[in-house]
């Protein structure tokens, strides 16, 4: 299952975004304990994933050191940190 | 190691299985009843800072959510201990407690990691031979043998529920 693509009529020039409108996003980062079947497991039980796009998250994390695993408002990625951490996943949230 | 029988993911422990799982769990259960000490690097990976360059941030948030984000691991950790049958012998979980005990192996595994420094380049049997050569008896040598056990069941696990 390929991953929905949503073009926008216009890209908005991330510059001229106020910091205050900017997204705000949950990272996972790279742990050297937690397991690559249990990772993919996991987004996929939290985020209603499928294989494919739990498995590309948990390949990112692994090779790029992190991955933004959702997006909105903050304090659902505070949210989704929190369930995270409830998982032993490292998870932070920052302002994309 | 767990299988999938119908709905249920069922392990077999062997006493020295069922008694290297119980002592790993006491030691997170009693890690998670003291006070929580944050300079502790295994309570820092296990409660970890929501925002990284905001330290007052992650400080506030603690306040709401490290309550039930404790009694939610000493939940999964106690849920395992009694599910485990202290001679050994068959564990039969549902989806839900097989989830449970995801996250409590996670959590030993995170403890042990930090204990035992493990990183991205560490390969479990050269770290297992070294320890060996150093000394067979040592405290390492038992710590490695138990995280290997604890990564083997965990794989095990999420392969009987979710493969």
């Amino acid at each position: 299952m390929a991953a929905p693509q949503v073009t926008p009529l216009e890209t908005p020039d991330i510059a001229e975004v106020p910091a205050t409108d900017r997204p705000w996003v949950t990272i996972v980062w790279n742990d050297p304990v937690n397991l690559m079947s249990y990772v993919t497991w996991v987004f996929q039980k939290l985020f209603g994933y499928s294989r494919e796009k739990a498995e590309r998250l948990m390949l990112d994390v692994h090779h790029k050191g992190r991955a933004i695993v959702s997006s909105g408002a903050r304090e659902r990625m505070e949210h989704d940190a929190s369930q995270l951490h409830g998982y032993g996943l490292w998870a932070t949230v920052d302002q994309s | 190691m767990f299988i999938r029988e119908g709905d249920a993911c069922v392990g077999h422990f062997d006493s020295t299985g069922a008694a290297v799982l119980q002592q790993v769990m006491i030691e997170v259960v009693a890690l998670l009843s003291e006070r929580l000490d944050r300079e502790d690097p295994v309570v820092a990976r296990l409660f970890p800072d929501v925002y990284r360059d905001d330290p007052q941030g992650s400080a506030d948030l603690r306040r709401y959510i490290e309550a039930d984000l404790r009694s939610a691991k000493l939940d999964q950790a106690g849920a395992m201990l009694a599910a485990l049958p202290p001679d050994g012998g068959e564990v039969r979980l549902s989806e839900e407690q097989a989830e449970a005990w995801l996250r409590g192996l996670t959590d030993a595994r995170l403890a042990l990691g930090m204990q035992l420094g493990i990183t991205d380049e560490t390969d479990l049997v050269d770290e297992m031979d070294e320890a060996v050569l150093h000394d067979p008896v040592s405290v390492r040598v038992a710590r490695l043998s138990v995280y290997a056990y604890l990564s083997e069941l965990q794989e095990s696990l999420v392969e009987a529920l979710a493969g």
